[in-house]
């Protein structure tokens, strides 16, 4: 058998360092060309403690999203943004220090190809990959040419995912576990569901690769409650709803700094 | 009129139309691309669906529901001074005498029972021209359901008649206010919202669009039309089965029963799309609303707005075992005009006496403008499924005539 330590990539790699010391996991969210200096909230995410970045390339049906994320994405349309485009402005970039993470729907994986779509990425600096409508069943055409190109994707499980196929996917997930924590869209929530607790639970039987717990956090309370049972948080819509409002990157660091200090108390885990 | 798939010679033997292969797939398309929290929900209804299926109960439940509710069968009418016009034998499955007014209730009653055997008490569903939302809506009431029905505020305006119908029904109508405002978007947002509902509620999907096993089990429904047109034509045909077949195509329900009926036969099979909402004929790959098939896309790979006439055919893709069929050769996909559709209608009226909705007039005016020629030839018998009546329409038609 192989070590999966040793046969994780990078960004995996990033995260169970950094998850070994103790460490809360920030993944904050921000929509790819959704202002004309947008790279600038990648920089206030890293200066803010961020773990690891996810970038979203914007699609013009988002099945998944929310509100603020579909208002995010159509901005972003309107402003003329592209895969393309959005990869050049990250292949610029000089090294954050955390890895980039490109999420988006599967239309826009397979409009190049899977494969020409992954190099793409690996030019633009870019380590991880989630596509929210591509289940483990039909993701087998991406991950062997993403694994080939040294993108890992990140697969999603759900509290409605059966615990055999729970296992396949944790099994199958590269860079981290994405743990929705709710039946729902993406999107702010007052409560943190507590479908997150038992689905965290059943994924902890059956992988020790770091879940991130995402859709509906959008507090330093909630981030802390999400810490409890999750190696870390993923925050989406909160940050995207202040970037629709015209908060700027010093505003949205301010911001992510509080749920950095959620996420660095002590807390008490049930691992 | 630009002409778009061709057809292969000989007609490829069959097989085709029957059950998809493994991950429900026609060809390289179909399949179920739908978000993790969908998955399991998708594995029920195709889990329910196939004992259903095999179930003489539920077969013969359905039958009675569709002969003293919804008026099965529907007749086959000869139309008899059109054909005379055009220099072909057209005959017309009437699926706009269905209860309802359009085929859209075939499935729809389907769904709703096989909704009750699975223990959901609610139905959600996607419209467009609202024949989709009427029928569903319709359904539940039949049934003791509730219904909560998604349309884009474009077709609401548009589709006025409808919304009125569906609220008398006592269905909730949820306007849907993102993208293009039309069947796209309500189809994203009743997604979204059954993401949030698989505990209590069935997704009543309208069309052969959607991640596996909707395509497929939504044709089964449908296939009533193409089988009962299959019976009539030999009863009343000299050649037994046309020479062509021909439906309009949105999501592609009407065509595929209609096909399905046919596939094995040598008819020639042809669907029509709205030239702007044309995704057997000019989509290219891709996967939305749950399924790998043809949409209509930018450059850049987002989804295209479509524009049509007939709310019904105004969606930018093409149900997956459509993109097969053009693949294999075996239907062929053209595209009409919101013109020529209007004028169809209005021959249609005028010389047969029959107003049909936007969506049919579509199948229409391919005959019209195809009859006599290297397509049609003169004298070729043709079975056109009429799928639905033009009352919702009106206002509509009232501007431009
Ligand atoms: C009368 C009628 N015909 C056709 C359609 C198109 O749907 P499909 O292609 O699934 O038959 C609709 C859809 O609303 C309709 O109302």
């Amino acid at each position: 058998m192989t070590n999966p330590v040793l046969a994780a990539g990078a960004v995996e790699r990033h995260l169970r360092a950094r998850r070994d010391t103790g460490r809360g996991l920030l993944m904050p969210y921000v929509t790819g060309g959704i202002t004309p200096g947008w790279t600038d909230y990648l920089r206030a995410f890293a200066a803010a403690g961020a773990d690891v970045i996810e970038v979203g390339l914007p699609f013009s049906d988002p099945t998944l999203d929310g509100v603020t994320i579909q208002q995010a994405s159509d901005t972003a349309l309107a402003r003329g943004a592209s895969t393309r485009r959005i990869l050049a402005d990250l292949s610029g970039l000089p090294d954050l220090g955390v890895p980039l993470v490109v999420s988006t729907y599967y239309n826009l994986v397979l409009h190049d190809g899977p494969e020409a779509f992954c190099a793409a990425l690996r030019r633009a600096g870019v380590g991880g990959l989630i596509v929210p409508d591509l289940p483990v069943h039909e993701a087998g055409e991406l991950t062997d040419v993403a694994a080939a190109a040294g993108i890992e994707v990140a697969l999603l499980a759900s509290p409605a995912t059966p615990q055999p196929r729970l296992a396949e996917i944790a099994c199958r997930s590269r860079g981290f576990v994405y743990a929705v924590s709710l039946m729902g869209t993406t999107g702010e929530r007052a409560d943190l569901a507590a479908s997150a607790a038992e689905l965290t639970e059943r994924l902890r039987h059956v992988t020790d690769r770091p879940v991130l717990l995402g859709f509906g956090i959008s507090t330093p309370a909630q981030a802390r409650e999400a810490r409890r049972h999750a190696d870390g948080v993923v925050v989406g819509a909160a940050v995207m709803r202040r970037v629709l409002d015209g908060a700027g990157p010093d505003d949205l660091r301010a911001f992510l700094v509080t749920l950095r200090q959620a996420l660095d108390q002590e807390c008490d885990r049930p691992r | 009129m630009p002409d778009v798939s061709p057809w292969r010679e000989p007609v490829p033997p069959d097989g085709t139309m029957g059950e998809p292969r493994a991950r429900g797939r026609f060809g390289e398309y179909g399949g179920r691309y739908a978000p993790e929290s969908l998955v399991e929900a998708c594995r029920e209804v195709d889990e329910a669906f196939r004992e259903a299926w095999a179930d003489p109960g539920f077969r013969g439940a359905l039958a009675r529901l569709l002969a003293v509710h919804a008026g099965r069968p529907t007749p086959l009418t000869p139309a008899r001074r059109l054909s005379e016009a055009l220099g072909v034998q057209l005959y017309l499955k009437r699926e706009d005498l269905t209860h309802t007014g359009s085929h859209k209730i075939n499935n729809v009653l389907g769904q709703a029972l096989l909704a009750i055997r699975m223990g959901r008490r609610r139905l959600i569903a996607e419209t467009g021209a609202g024949q989709h939302g009427v029928a569903t809506a319709t359904a539940a009431a039949l049934l003791g359901l509730e219904a909560t029905v998604f349309m884009g505020e474009r077709d609401i305006e548009r589709q006025a008649l409808n919304v009125f119908r569906m609220r008398m029904l006592g269905a909730e109508v949820v306007p849907v206010s993102t993208g293009s405002r039309t069947l796209k978007d309500a189809t994203s947002e009743a997604m979204r919202h059954w993401v949030g509902a698989t505990g209590d509620s069935h997704y009543c999907v309208g069309s052969v669009v959607g991640p596996d096993p909707y395509p497929w089990m939504v044709r089964e429904f449908q296939r009533v039309i193409g089988d009962e047109a299959r019976a009539q034509c030999a009863a009343e045909l000299r050649t037994g089965v046309p020479d062509h077949v021909v439906a309009c195509v949105g999501g592609g329900s009407n065509a595929a029963g209609t096909f399905a009926g046919f596939a094995d036969t040598p008819a020639r099979l042809v669907g029509v799309e709205a030239e702007g909402g044309a995704g057997a004929a000019r989509g290219r790959l891709g996967v939305l609303h749950g399924c790998r098939s043809l949409f209509l896309q930018d450059d850049d790979g987002q989804i295209a707005q479509p524009h049509s006439i007939a709310a019904g055919l105004d969606y930018p893709g093409v149900g997956p075992e459509h993109a097969h069929l053009r693949d294999l050769g075996r239907a062929r996909y053209v595209t009409v005009t919101d013109d020529e559709a209007v004028g169809a209608a209005v021959r249609l009226a005028r010389t047969e006496g029959i107003v049909p909705a936007l969506e049919s007039a579509h199948a229409l005016a391919w005959v019209i403008s195809a009859a006599g020629g290297g397509d049609l030839p003169a004298g070729s018998t043709v079975l056109m499924t009429l799928s639905g009546r033009g009352d919702k329409d009106v206002s509509t038609l009232k501007e431009l005539l």
